[in-house]
């Protein structure tokens, strides 16, 4: 186990005088989850095409729609039928292994405006529109169904709030940007200051903490690549190893209008980095009991449009890997490609939400009752049949 | 009982080195009373006067995706010259609201400011918009917050920022001449949110029924760039609705934007809306959880005068509670810089400075951080008003990295840390930040300490 609840007390001891009120020993740091199993919830802000992620080699129509895009970069064979981006080609040990999966022509139930805010606001509130006037994410919903839960259990990673962790559940944040920079005589007069404060000693304990813990680097796993999105994945690790069980953060970048081969492949490569760094800062046990799903806003035109990319569409591919998924397979109702099969005869048709996939990863990870994921998490949704997404 | 420096740090912008604070509540009450002194100033234009006004900045888009082959990249330059122009606005109204609060003696005009924006939050639709919440906020918001909360709640619904957020012109009454023409029907966001947040509450006394008329009863309000807001009586839904137990409208028509006004009038002094938006008022500035007898005297006012605001702040204002010592709030993000930089009293030229970059540095990433990224509450409810919500580990990193870093890049020389100490937390500067101040290793972090500080951070 990498940064183990011990390994954090020792350090918050080794603060100086002003620990001995140890103001980093809270009852965060001492909560015990209550699962084992992971979740690991990474929002494609800007629209990924799943089209030219998860290309669809074996449908007739394909060829034709985006003859130069699909020409531009390679690709790997999959199952016969689809065929996975080369961006993507640094995950194919986890597909040979049973450790990647992916959910084809899904959606929101978000429909033809095509933005991007309500698309992704839709996808993190998880309503079927946003004049049912729901204020709080999903996940938070979920969170707020088991009682007891302290804070540490979910982390929202990201520079500003996230709506899908957002609401009346306590969860924890962190942005691996923020710097803290601070000599120890300043972090022991910051305690000093604290002192008297219950709420600030308990949260600055933390953040002087968590952000020590990012500096040293030790503990978390090996980084696979480089730059912020690693620092992420690291970071994620590393709560995941602790008493984190959900993790929520972004990866920006889909929005191909132009240029879609170098763009896409670049943004592909770095998710590929990102859940290889997660797999990394896990243990083997861990990870067995982990699942990574990606998400989009909506998916993009079947058609390549005249700057080499795709315009906003509508449905779209997911992404889930991890340990706890049930590798190996392209879940699709395929819609397919014809003109009259599209939607708008414009985009793929989507023929699941993407909220029914999530729904049931929350069932087969948490246990949590169907009715509650109905209600509760994602208000009235048809959860429908078991996709069968984990093992 | 009043207490001068608990008036500019519970209700104000915080202490200054320059400004005294009010000697007694009459003061206060005075100067909310009288002219709006900040809003001259440090100017914010209303919308019909800023430029770029959305219509240009609409035509710019327009002429490029019209341009001929050979006036592209002029018309290419021409857009992006205004919607730079466009930003630099935003980022001089950001900087002139730090400074409105840095510079007031009216501190609690810009916290009531802040605390109406931020109920009637907008968030912009488009990018031809975005530059113009800071002047929706002069438009509806400032003018009303020392007059009647109806008159601000019908001006804000009239707002095209608050119709275009809230889908308000997407909504067709389905049995209207246009929705009969089209299949078109309602869409019930301004409705609900009208009821859940702005009026009455959550736990208000209405149902699904309720939201449901009175999206039928808003359906003629409508906003385009070309006439701005008007009433379409060939959108709104015939007949008269009933919304909360009373009737508007006739059920033989016509349809009126009176009988919208007249609802509007009804709500904002209904019971329930009177003990919501006290008890809104209260959390705000005293604690998260309200004295029952504060919240109880604030609504009696509200109903007793018809939501008068000057007279509910002066019920708030006068009751003991208002004045207890111990301080259970702590600044929001945006209040956070107005103290610091009211107590670090930079140079004008410095805090004036809304370079694109600069901003970015020391205000627009700093508040994203500590989580209220400017104008970009995550929903119609605005930002959070807990405790809970700002003392978070990565809130209060990001506040520590502020306090540490950007003061020195706005005051050379950094003041004195003790005689910090003593501007900034009066009667409050505790031992322990006292002690902080002399022990620092170097000026910057005995000014970032202070700033980091509980005490500090405290209202």
């Amino acid at each position: 186990m990498g940064m183990g609840r011990r390994q954090f007390l020792v350090r918050g001891l080794a603060l100086g005088c002003s620990a001995a009120a140890s103001p980093l020993v809270t009852p965060v740091a001492m909560a015990a989850a209550p699962w084992e199993q992971r979740l690991v919830v990474i929002l494609l802000r800007g629209a990924m095409d799943g089209l030219d992620v998860v290309r669809p080699l074996g449908d007739r129509d394909f060829a034709a729609l985006r003859p130069d895009l699909t020409g531009a970069t390679g690709h790997r064979d999959l199952d016969g039928y689809f065929a996975l981006h080369e961006g993507l080609g640094a995950l194919m040990p986890l597909w040979r292994a049973g450790e990647l999966s992916f959910a084809h022509a899904v959606s929101t139930p978000y429909r033809d405006r095509r933005s991007h805010f309500d698309g992704q606001d839709l996808l993190e509130a998880g309503v079927p529109d946003l004049e049912s006037g729901v204020h709080d994410g999903w996940l938070n919903r979920m969170l707020a169904t088991v009682p007891g839960l302290e804070p540490e259990i979910a982390y929202a990673v990201e520079e500003r709030a996230m709506l899908i962790l957002s609401g009346e559940a306590p969860v924890s944040s962190w942005a691996p940007a923020v710097r803290m920079r601070l000599s120890p005589a300043t972090e022991e007069l910051l305690a000093h200051v604290w002192h008297d404060d219950p709420l600030f000693r308990e949260a600055g304990g933390a953040a002087l903490s968590i952000a020590r813990t990012v500096r040293d680097g030790d503990g978390s796993g090996e980084a696979v690549g480089q730059g912020p999105h690693v620092e992420l994945a690291r970071f994620v690790a590393e709560r995941l190893m602790g008493d984190t069980r959900i993790a929520s953060f972004s990866i920006n970048g889909w929005d191909t209008h132009q240029s879609q081969g170098p763009r896409i492949r670049r943004v592909l490569e770095d998710l590929g980095e990102t859940i290889l760094t997660l797999k990394a800062g896990l243990s083997a046990e861990a990870w067995a009991r982990t699942a990574v799903v990606c998400m989009t806003e909506f998916g993009r035109t079947a058609r390549q449009n005249g700057s080499n990319g795709t315009d906003h569409g509508t449905g779209g591919a997911m992404v889930l890997a991890g340990g706890a998924v049930r590798g190996g397979r392209v879940l699709s109702d395929w819609p397919g490609l014809g003109e009259a099969d599209l939607y708008n005869r414009r985009d793929l048709m989507p023929t699941r939400d993407v909220r029914a996939h999530a729904g049931w990863l929350l069932r087969g990870l948490y246990g949590l009752p169907g009715q509650t994921i109905e209600g509760a998490v994602f208000p009235g949704l048809e959860l429908g049949a078991d996709p069968g997404l984990l093992l | 009982m009043y207490d001068p420096y608990l008036a500019e740090i519970r209700f104000g912008t915080g202490l200054s080195p320059r400004r005294q604070p009010p000697a007694r509540l009459d003061d206060m009450l005075e100067k909310l009373a009288g002219p709006d002194v900040m809003a001259e100033a440090f100017p914010i234009p209303r919308t019909e006067r800023m430029r770029p006004a959305e219509a240009e900045l609409h035509a710019a888009v327009q002429a490029v995706r019209r341009a001929p082959a050979a006036g592209l990249e002029a018309a290419r330059r021409a857009r992006e010259a205004l919607f730079e122009e466009a930003r630099r606005q935003r980022d001089r109204a950001l900087v002139h609201t730090l400074l409105r609060g840095a510079r007031t003696r009216d501190g609690m005009r810009e916290r009531l400011v802040a605390f109406w924006a931020n109920h009637f939050t907008v968030v912009p639709r488009y990018g031809s918009t975005r530059h113009l919440v800071a002047s929706y906020v002069e438009d509806v918001i400032r003018p009303h917050v020392t007059g009647r909360f109806g008159d601000m709640l019908r001006a804000v619904v009239r707002h095209p920022m608050m119709l275009h957020y809230l889908d308000q012109h997407r909504s067709i009454g389905p049995n209207s001449q246009y929705g009969r023409d089209t299949g078109r029907g309602l869409n019930e966001n301004l409705a609900r949110e009208l009821l859940e947040l702005h009026t009455v509450g959550a736990g208000g006394p209405y149902g699904q029924k309720d939201v449901r008329e009175l999206a039928e009863l808003l359906s003629g309000l409508f906003s385009n760039t070309r006439r701005g807001f008007h009433y379409r009586v060939m959108t709104a839904e015939p007949g008269a609705e009933e919304v909360l137990g009373r009737s508007y409208g006739t059920p033989g028509g016509p349809e009126r934007l009176e009988h919208v006004e007249a609802f509007l009038a009804d709500v904002a002094v209904h019971p329930a809306t009177a003990r919501h938006l006290a008890g809104k008022l209260v959390r705000h500035f005293l604690s998260d959880v309200p004295d029952p007898a504060v919240v109880d005297r604030v609504a009696g006012t509200w109903r007793a005068t018809g939501g008068d605001l000057l007279a509910c702040y002066d019920a708030l204002l006068s009751h003991p509670a208002a004045w207890a010592p111990e301080r259970r709030k702590v600044r929001l993000p945006v209040e956070y810089l107005q103290a610091a930089l009211r107590a670090l009293d930079p140079p004008d030229r410095e805090v004036r400075n809304h370079e694109r970059r600069i901003v970015q540095v020391r205000y627009r990433r700093p508040l994203l951080r500590m989580g209220q990224e400017w104008e970009n509450p995550l929903s119609p409810a605005g930002f959070p008003d807990r405790v809970s919500d700002w003392v978070t580990p990565q809130g209060l990193a990001a506040r520590i990295d502020w306090a540490m870093e950007i003061p020195s890049q706005l005051a050379d020389p950094l003041p004195d840390p003790r005689r910090l100490a003593e501007v900034a937390l009066g009667p409050f500067a505790t031992e322990e930040v006292l002690f902080a101040a002399r022990a620092a290793e170097t000026r910057a972090e005995g000014v970032g300490l202070i700033l980091a500080s509980a005490a500090f951070q405290r209202r």
